[in-house]
């Protein structure tokens, strides 16, 4: 076999890893220094000591700088579309006073210099912030520093602009690479003596900065861990049981390595852990098509376990009959509910339902393994890479420091590389196969492995005061977990986003609220769906309570205000409960209803708009729906308005209107057709050809994008512009056409009208 | 396993492989073109988008044994400087999110702008509805497949 090609190549040369190597160890030795920002929260910041003799200025574990001008800064955090790779380097440039065009990003790979890597839950942004503003503001301190030294003048006459200092009284300049060698030998700077920029002076943030990896993206570079090509490499598949659990019996193992190209065929046991390495067939060949090939003809035995009872129609039946009971947890219990609702007005009652989803990333999920002389070497398009390297490693039985992790960029996310199920997978086949394996998920694994967004069933009821006022809100959530073992006892753990918070709204507004919740056991494995719970309890919350605002004969947006009310802030609920600024809710709420002239259009019969208002993951954000539906119930969705407050400013502009784009766009897609249907204990859908997404022609006419700036921490914006799209389009559909939609996706509802 | 030799970007290239071998993996496993895409196997994502004498066609769908004499062009061979309009478009509009889907979007956008060099949104909808992009970016891919009829148009005017 030829060596091929190297895919992945790093940047000008530089061999990722020794660049990291280099830029943490040589040079004098740099010292790992630790700080607490006012938060709290720890960050990593390297302090070097004396770093005389080196040809390249790098004052910590994310900035070099090179004699020819060039800066390259190291991306931490992995990269799955969400433009991280772009927007936190570009907070270093801006307090580093660099141009844009000098600077170099490289993917950096797990290590715990960087501090913690996990792209989830939309916290790569606010956790890394500040920090990253520190970094690149001690560097820039210590080349002005470096260039004072130079000229033998006072720090203070020097300034940073456009990769060079300037000495202004004498009108000198030195370019950054001029002040390497100077700067490099300067130790780092005391922490209150590095002053950051003034916000208003910032002049790359907020702007429109194009993905860095783009040009490589439309040439075709190998950039995403499917490319990855190593010398010798081998091509695995892994084929589990269909029911989720299942066990291989036996499997016709002599006949599949007999085939052409296959090195080798085996049963891996794996362990009971859903989220883990779950039993099944591995083969391992020449090419990806040779273990396709060989996997048509492979006949498995399987033991399938106790899940294969299960089915989504058994799991609606039972979700009605726990509907009658009350709740195995109550949640929130305040005032005198059932009080309430004997001296309501009027009452509302209303079941809202949601099926399994899965997250059906266009790239399959894959990961390439390589078990080198008692190391295992990983590429993998993961989101969170530690959690992978650890799972790796305490079910192989590896120490840690043996398994190492390299980013490569995902080809989506949305929460799903947050497990790392084909990570251990790969590790495991890797370790037999004495060769760097590719292991490559079919779409059909991967829609039916997924780790899903569970299902759901709310059971609600509200009551309405004479004033047409919320005065009682009931509902019983009947949700998913599986049974797992937590410190010697059998317990029953809910989903990813399959446990309501009794702080979510409207909980905390409603004088009489009884929020409760019952778990069905299911062997369905689950996990983070991009805004967990957040993406369906908002759809069913706004929903109902667009029911409940209709009932009273009151405007939406108005029964809205009235009911966040005139504080600014609500406090959360016991030591775990999160503040809900209220103030600035309103703020976005009361935009969003302005930018989109609400109430102020008139619509014809078949055409209308819908509200709604979300705070998720730090971020506050409304939305306004505007939508066609024609007689026979065809949905256009013709313009919807946003308007969010995640802080104090937009990192990149261009990359914070794309994520809006999409989160808005994802949100209307699962709303009209994701949906998985569970038979025997297994998915039924087996590609995408039966699990239709959405494409350009249903996307929204016109998405508008407003940022709303507030005196507020910066966070981030790859889920929270998501949960309101779908209550918005369901409100609007209901004013344009009376259909009330309490059940997704949209294909199971006709939104016929006369 | 059969000796082809195909026309890829321009250079006949030589594989060996199985005659159901997809073009698709032809391409990604034998010679080390990655930028073609593997999403579903089926033809119903559009990652795997190429160009088979000039006509779009999804490389996992087309065993190798099928593709004879046809000029086979992939992302990488698009344009010899990757500065074709609807690469310098979509770099213009910053249309990727993850990127992924964009190779296939490329290409199924390059053949509809050959035939009709202005098209109407409706019309990109209709030639762009068999590729998915899960991150949605499919807004500013409408507007780089515009933009891109206007970087041509301009060439074409100053030439």
């Amino acid at each position: 076999m030829k060596p091929r090609k190297q895919a992945i190549q790093p940047p000008h040369g530089v061999n990722r890893r020794a660049f990291m190597r280099r830029s943490t160890v040589a040079g004098g030795g740099l010292l790992l220094g630790l700080y607490l920002d006012g938060a709290g929260a720890q960050a990593l910041v390297a302090a070097p000591a004396s770093q005389t003799g080196t040809t390249a200025f790098k004052p910590n574990a994310f900035i070099r700088i090179d004699t020819d001008g060039v800066v390259t800064l190291v991306s931490k955090q992995p990269e799955i579309g969400q433009g991280i790779k772009t927007s936190l380097p570009m907070v270093i440039a801006e307090e580093l006073e660099v141009d844009w065009k000098d600077v170099r990003i490289v993917q950096g790979d797990l290590d715990p210099i960087y501090g913690g890597q996990s792209a989830g839950g939309s916290t790569s942004t606010p956790n890394n912030y500040n920090q990253f503003l520190r970094l690149g503001a001690t560097a820039r301190t210590m080349l002005v520093q470096a260039a004072a030294l130079v000229w033998q003048v006072p720090a203070q006459e020097c300034v940073a602009a456009h990769s060079k200092v300037l000495h202004t009284p004498s009108q000198r300049a030195l370019r950054y690479g001029e002040l390497v060698a100077k700067a490099a030998g300067l130790p780092v700077p005391a922490a209150e003596s590095v002053k950051l920029k003034d916000p208003a002076n910032y002049t790359l943030l907020g702007q429109r900065i194009g993905g860095v990896d783009n040009h490589a993206v439309v040439t075709g570079g190998g950039l995403f861990g499917l490319d990855v090509q190593l010398p010798g490499m081998l091509f695995a598949v892994y084929d589990k049981c269909p029911a989720f659990g299942g066990k291989v019996v036996s499997a016709n193992l002599d006949a599949i390595k007999a085939l052409p190209g296959v090195r080798d065929a085996f049963v891996i046991e794996g362990t009971a852990n859903l989220n883990g390495l779950m039993p099944g067939v591995a083969i391992v060949a020449e090419s990806t098509w040779a273990a396709f090939s060989a996997r048509k003809q492979l006949k498995v035995s399987w033991d399938e376990g106790p899940g294969v009872k299960e089915s989504w129609d058994g799991f609606v039946a039972q979700a009605r009959s726990l509907a009658k009971q009350s709740g195995s947890t109550t949640l929130r219990r305040d005032g005198d509910p059932e009080g309430a609702f004997a001296a309501a007005s009027k009452t509302l009652e209303a079941a809202y339902s949601y099926p399994f989803i899965s997250h059906a990333s266009i790239e399959p999920q894959n990961c390439t393994a390589w078990w080198n002389g008692g190391t295992l070497e990983m590429w993998a398009p993961t989101q969170n890479p530690a959690s992978g390297q650890n799972l790796v490693a305490t079910t192989l039985g590896l120490p840690k420091d043996k398994v190492v992790v390299h980013i490569t960029r995902s080809g989506g996310g949305f929460g799903r590389r947050l497990s790392a199920d084909y990570m251990v997978e790969a590790a495991a086949i890797a370790q037999r196969a004495k060769a760097p394996v590719k292991l490559t998920w079919s779409r059909e694994d991967d829609l039916r492995h997924d780790h899903y967004r569970p299902g759901g069933f709310h059971f609600l009821r509200g009551a309405l005061n004479q004033g047409g006022q919320l005065s009682a809100w009931h509902n019983h959530f009947v949700t998913f977990a599986n049974r797992v073992q937590r410190d010697g006892q059998s317990v029953l753990q809910p989903g990813s986003g399959a446990s309501l918070s009794g702080d979510e709204f409207p909980g905390r507004w409603v004088s009489s609220c009884l929020l409760e919740q019952t778990p069905m056991e299911c062997n369905i494995p689950m996990g983070p769906w991009r805004a967990p719970g957040s993406s369906v309890f908002a759809w069913v919350f706004h929903s109902f309570i667009d029911e409940l605002a209709h009932a009273a004969g009151r405007d939406p947006l108005e029964f809205r205000l009235e009911l966040l009310g005139n504080k600014d802030q609500m406090p959360g609920t016991g030591e775990r409960g999160v503040a809900y600024n209220v103030a600035r809710m309103r703020n976005v709420l009361t935009e969003v209803a302005r930018k989109a002239q609400w109430g102020r259009k008139r619509f014809a019969r078949g055409q209308g708009q819908g509200i709604a208002f979300h705070f998720s993951h730090r971020g506050y954000i409304a939305e306004v729906a505007e939508v066609t539906v024609s007689k026979a119930g065809e949905l256009k969705v013709d313009r919807v308005v946003v308007v969010s407050d995640i802080g104090a400013q937009i990192v990149n502009l261009s990359g914070a209107e794309n994520q809006v784009h999409g989160s808005v766009i994802d949100g209307l897609g699962t709303l009209m057709f994701a949906e998985l249907d569970i038979q025997r204990g297994r998915i039924v859908q087996r590609n995408l050809s039966d699990y239709p997404m959405i494409s350009m022609a249903d996307s929204p006419t016109r998405i508008e994008v407003h940022f709303l700036k507030s005196d507020q921490p910066v966070t981030g914006l790859g889920e929270p512009a998501l949960p309101p799209l779908a209550p918005a389009v369901c409100n609007a559909i209901f004013a344009a056409t009376g259909v009330r939609v309490r059940q997704m996706p949209l294909s199971r509802v006709s939104l016929a009208w006369s | 396993m059969s000796h082809y030799a195909l026309n890829i970007n321009g250079v006949v290239r030589s594989v060996e492989a199985a005659p159901d071998t997809p073009l698709l993996w032809v391409l990604r496993d034998l010679l080390g073109l990655v930028g073609t895409k593997f999403g579903c196997g089926v033809g119903s994502c559009g990652a795997c988008m190429v160009h088979l004498n000039g006509v779009p066609a999804r490389a996992c769908m087309t065993p190798v044994s099928t593709v004879g004499r046809k000029q086979v062009v992939t992302i990488e061979g698009l344009d010899a400087q990757g500065t074709h309009p609807l690469q310098t478009a979509w770099q213009e509009l910053d249309v990727p999110q993850c990127g992924y889907c964009q190779s296939g979007q490329i290409m199924s956008a390059a053949a509809l702008l050959k035939e009709n060099p202005h098209p109407t949104d409706a019309e990109i909808d209709d030639a762009m509805s068999g590729n998915l992009c899960r991150c949605a970016t499919y807004l500013r891919i409408r507007a780089g497949i515009h933009r891109a009829a206007e970087i041509a148009a301009k060439a074409k005017g100053s030439t």
